[in-house]
C-alpha cells in the first residue's frame, strides 16, 4: 500500500470518456508505490500552472554512455526541497524491441515483473523512435532494472548524438507489399554499429528506417536519415481471379474512379479486351469478359496506390529490391527536410546485397561523423555542403533519379564537364 | 557496493521467436489482404494459411495490470502473442473468423476500442509532455486522451475517404511528427532570459549557435556574462530553451496551438508532404483542449464530406485548393500562412492558375 494519494481534479477529469484513459492506469499503480503517487502530484501541477518541471541530467548504467534519460524534479519548495520526493527521480530505460514489435506473452510478463520490482509500474509502448520506454525509475534502480532487462536478451537503445533506435514496418511477417526483408536489415545494420549507439560521439543523432514498400508505414522517409525503402524493377504481377473479384465487388465507377484516374503518372488504361497493346514493359490483367487493364511499367512510380486499393489483384514485381533515401529530419535547425534519392535501387536478396547495405550505412555513419557540425543533422549537412560532395564522399554515383528537374539556373562552374560526360559514359559501358 | 555487470551488447533481438507461428510460417509469403470490417484485417498466405489480426486502441502510457491484462487476453485468444504499430495500437492475430467476435467482444468489455484500420483515424502520435519531457509547454497523454474521447467513433468506423494519421507535439521542435492533421504547440513570446543563471548552466557559444535566425548573442547583463535575444529578430521558435533552461520559452498564456494539415510519408499518388499550417492561437487549455477538438473536428467534417474515395488530406486540397480548403472549414487565411522562410517562393502562386 502506498501513501494517499494528492487531490487531482484536472487529472480526474482525464478518466472519463470512451478511450482508455492514461490516468487511470497511473492512479492503479499509485495504489502500490509512492513514486507514482507523487508522479501524479507532479503532473497534476503541471496542468494547473501549463509549466513543465523536469530536468535532464547523468545517469547511466555501467558500460554505457546513452540510453537512459535522466528526470529529476525541479518543483521545489522554498527550501530547494522536491515538493513530491518519491518521484524527485523519474528516469526513462529505452529498450530496443524485436523489429516489428512483435511479443510473446511470457516477455511482457517478465517486462511487467521487472518494472514492478524495481521501477513506477509505467512502461511507454513505445516511443516515437520505436523505444520499449520503462518509464519512471529512481537513480539507484537504474543499474539492477537494467541487468535483469539485459539478462532477458535486451539491448538498450539510443539518446542523445548516437546512432538512434531503429524502426520496421511489419514486412514480411504478414504484408504482402513487402519487398525485402526489413528485420534482417534492421539488424544487419543496427547490431553492426551498436558501439555508436551506446558511446554517443557523433555530431547530433542518426537515425536508420526500414520500410518494405514505398507506402512507408514507419515513416522513414521524414523521419530518418537513412530511409530503406522496398521497390521493384521489373513489371507489376498480376492476378486475374483477384482482379475479377474486385470488379465484381465494386464495378466499373470504382475501378475508373478509384484506380485509373488516380495513377498519378497516367500509367493505367482500360481497354477493350480486342485493343490491348502488348510489350515487354506492359502489365495486363482482365477485370471481366470484355476489359482489360493495363499497366505501363516504365511510366510507373511504384507510387502503390493501384495495389493499395486492388489487393492481390496487383502485387509487386519479381526483381525486387530498395531505394535508399537521406536527409530526413524534423524542424531544428533549418526546418524539416525530406530524405531524397542516392541509392535509386540496390538488390537486397543475398547475403553479399545486405553486407553491401550494411557498408553503405556505416560508410554514411563516417562521412557524418566527419562532416557534420555539431548539431548538425545530415539533412542540414546535405544542405550546406550541397548533394554533390555529399554523393562524392560516399562514392556514389551521381542518377537523373536523384532530381526531380535539372539546375534551372546558371550559376556552377562547369569547366571540367567533358572530364564528367566522360566518367559517365564509361559507368554506362561498363554496367 | 555490488559488482556492476558489463552489459551483454546484444543489439536488436531476432523478432522470430517473439513472432505470432503463423507469422513465422508465412514469413515473406503473403499474397492477399482485405479488409472485412472495422478494425479487422485478413491477410492470406501462399500456403493457404489465413489469418485474421484486430486491432485496438490503448494509453499507449501503459500499466501493469493493463499489460498483464494484455497477455491474459492473447493467452486466451490470440495464441499468446501481440504486436504493436508505430502508432501505439495493439494487434492480436487469430487463425480462425470464428475466433474474432468473441476477442473483439472482450477486448470491448475491458474498454479497448477495436478499430484504426483502414480509412479511419488512427491513434494519434505523440511524444511525452509534461509527463516526461524536459521541455514541453502542454502534455502529451492528456491531450491525445481528450481528442480520442472526441474522435472515438471515427476509430471504430473507418468511414474516411481515406486513412488519416494525426500526431501532437508538445512544442515546435514536433516530435509528434508529420501527419494530415498535425497539433503543434507555437509559441508567441521571446524567451524570458533568467540572466542569474545562465553563464553556470549553458554553454553560451552552442546556445547562440542553435538559434535559426541568429538573434541570440553573448552580453554582460548586471555585470554577468549572458545571453540576450534581438526580439526584433526572434521567432520564438524554442530552439535555445533545450541548450540554454534559463531561456524560458513556455509560458502558460502565449504558448498557443496551431494546427496544420496534408502531412503524408505515403508514396501513394503524391509524392511525400510536408503538413502545412491552418490555424493557431488556440489556447492551451488542460484538461480537455475543447478549441483544439472544435478545429480538428471541424477540419475532418468538412474533409469527410468533400473527399473522394482514397483521397488523403493533401490529395483532397490539392484537387479543391488552398483557397477553398479555407473557405469550407471557415478558418480565417492570414499574413501568416505565407512562408517567409528559406525556400519559401516556390510555395508561392507562380501562374493565372486560379479556382472562382
Amino acid at each position: 500500500m502506498a501513501k494517499k494519494l494528492h487531490d487531482t481534479p484536472n487529472l480526474d477529469q482525464l478518466e472519463s470518456g470512451p478511450w482508455p484513459s492514461f490516468v487511470t492506469g497511473l492512479k492503479r499503480e499509485a495504489q502500490k508505490r509512492d513514486i507514482m503517487v507523487d508522479l501524479l502530484g507532479q503532473l497534476e501541477t503541471s496542468y494547473k500552472t501549463k509549466k513543465g518541471y523536469w530536468k535532464g541530467g547523468t545517469v547511466g548504467v555501467f558500460g554505457y554512455g546513452g540510453g537512459v534519460i535522466p528526470r529529476f524534479t525541479e518543483l521545489k519548495d522554498e527550501n530547494e526541497n522536491p515538493v513530491f520526493p518519491d518521484a524527485a527521480e523519474f528516469h526513462t530505460l529505452r529498450i530496443m524491441p524485436p523489429p516489428g514489435m512483435h511479443y510473446d506473452t511470457a516477455t511482457l510478463r517478465k517486462f511487467a515483473d521487472i518494472w514492478d520490482k524495481y521501477g513506477s509500474g509505467l512502461i511507454g509502448l513505445h516511443g516515437q523512435s520505436g523505444d520499449i520506454m520503462l518509464q519512471g525509475c529512481s537513480t539507484a534502480n537504474v543499474q539492477p532494472a537494467w541487468e535483469e532487462v539485459n539478462a532477458m536478451g535486451f539491448d538498450m537503445g539510443g539518446a542523445g548524438p548516437a546512432l538512434r533506435t531503429s524502426m520496421s514496418c511489419v514486412g514480411q511477417a504478414r504484408c504482402e507489399m513487402s519487398c525485402f526483408d526489413e528485420a534482417k536489415a534492421l539488424r544487419t545494420i543496427i547490431n553492426a554499429n551498436v558501439d555508436d549507439m551506446h558511446r554517443p560521439a557523433l555530431p547530433y543523432k542518426f537515425k536508420f528506417k526500414f520500410s518494405g514498400c514505398p507506402n512507408d508505414c514507419v515513416n522513414s522517409i521524414q523521419r530518418s536519415d537513412m530511409a530503406t525503402i522496398g521497390t521493384w524493377r521489373d513489371n507489376i504481377q498480376v492476378n486475374e481471379q483477384y482482379a475479377r473479384d474486385y470488379m465484381k465487388g465494386h464495378g466499373m465507377d470504382k475501378l475508373v474512379n478509384d484506380v485509373i484516374s488516380k495513377c498519378p503518372t497516367r500509367a493505367i488504361t482500360l481497354r477493350n479486351k480486342a485493343d490491348a497493346v502488348s510489350g515487354d514493359s506492359v502489365s495486363t490483367v482482365a477485370v471481366d469478359d470484355q476489359h482489360v487493364m493495363q499497366i505501363e511499367n516504365h511510366d510507373c512510380v511504384r507510387c502503390m496506390h493501384c495495389l493499395n486499393v486492388m489487393p492481390g489483384a496487383l502485387l509487386p514485381g519479381k526483381d525486387k529490391g530498395v531505394t535508399i533515401l537521406v536527409g530526413g529530419k524534423s524542424v531544428l535547425k533549418i526546418g524539416a527536410t525530406m530524405g531524397t534519392v542516392v541509392v535509386p535501387f540496390m538488390k537486397l536478396q543475398s547475403d553479399e546485397d545486405f553486407e553491401q547495405l550494411n557498408e553503405l550505412s556505416r560508410n554514411m555513419i563516417d562521412f557524418f561523423a566527419e562532416n557534420a557540425l555539431e548539431h548538425e543533422r545530415t539533412g542540414e549537412m546535405i544542405e550546406r555542403i550541397g548533394l554533390v560532395n555529399f554523393l562524392e564522399g560516399l562514392d556514389l554515383p551521381v542518377d537523373a533519379n536523384m532530381v526531380n528537374h535539372p539546375r534551372a539556373n546558371p550559376y556552377v562552374r562547369m569547366d571540367e564537364w567533358d572530364e564528367e560526360v566522360e566518367k559517365v559514359n564509361e559507368r554506362k559501358a561498363a554496367a | 557496493m555490488a559488482e556492476l555487470r558489463a552489459p551483454d551488447e546484444c543489439g536488436v533481438p531476432d523478432a522470430a521467436p517473439f513472432m505470432h507461428p503463423t507469422l513465422l510460417k508465412n514469413y515473406g509469403k503473403w499474397v492477399f489482404h482485405s479488409h472485412p470490417k472495422p478494425g479487422v484485417l485478413y491477410h492470406r498466405a501462399e500456403s493457404g494459411d489465413e489469418v485474421w489480426t484486430v486491432k485496438f486502441g490503448t494509453a499507449r502510457q501503459l500499466d501493469l495490470y493493463t499489460i498483464r491484462l494484455l497477455c491474459d487476453l492473447a493467452d486466451k485468444h490470440a495464441d499468446g502473442h501481440m504486436r504493436f504499430t508505430a502508432r501505439s495500437n495493439v494487434e492480436f492475430m487469430v487463425t480462425s473468423e470464428s475466433k474474432v467476435d468473441p476477442l473483439i467482444k472482450e477486448l470491448n468489455s475491458h474498454g479497448f476500442p477495436v478499430g484504426g484500420t483502414a480509412n479511419s483515424v488512427s491513434m494519434i502520435a505523440h511524444t511525452q509532455g509534461f509527463l516526461h519531457c524536459d521541455i514541453p509547454a502542454t502534455d502529451a497523454s492528456g491531450v491525445v486522451k481528450a481528442l480520442m474521447d472526441e474522435l472515438h467513433d471515427e476509430f471504430i468506423k473507418c468511414e474516411m475517404p481515406n486513412r488519416v494519421k494525426l500526431s501532437t507535439s508538445c512544442c515546435e521542435i514536433n516530435c509528434g511528427g508529420q501527419a494530415d492533421i498535425a497539433i503543434i504547440m507555437q509559441h508567441t513570446k521571446p524567451p524570458r532570459i533568467n540572466h542569474d543563471l545562465v553563464a553556470n548552466v549553458c554553454e553560451r557559444p552552442s546556445v547562440v549557435a542553435r538559434c535559426p535566425v541568429a538573434a541570440i548573442r553573448p552580453a554582460l547583463v548586471n555585470g554577468k556574462p549572458s545571453l540576450e535575444v534581438d526580439e526584433k529578430k526572434c521567432i520564438c521558435c524554442g530552439a535555445c530553451f533545450p541548450p540554454c533552461p534559463p531561456m524560458q520559452i513556455n509560458d502558460p498564456e502565449n504558448s498557443k496551438v496551431a494546427i496544420w494539415v496534408g502531412g503524408k510519408n505515403s508514396n501513394a499518388r503524391s509524392k511525400p508532404t510536408f503538413h502545412k499550417l491552418v490555424a493557431a492561437g488556440l489556447p492551451n487549455n488542460a484538461p480537455r483542449w475543447p478549441e483544439v477538438a472544435a478545429v480538428v473536428k471541424k477540419i475532418l467534417a468538412v474533409y469527410k464530406a468533400d473527399a473522394q474515395p482514397w483521397e488523403r488530406m493533401n490529395d483532397w486540397i490539392e484537387r479543391i485548393g488552398w483557397p477553398r480548403f479555407f473557405e469550407k472549414t471557415g478558418l480565417p487565411f492570414t499574413k501568416f500562412h505565407i512562408d517567409d522562410w528559406r525556400g519559401s517562393r516556390t510555395t508561392l502562386n507562380a501562374s493565372t492558375h486560379i479556382r472562382f
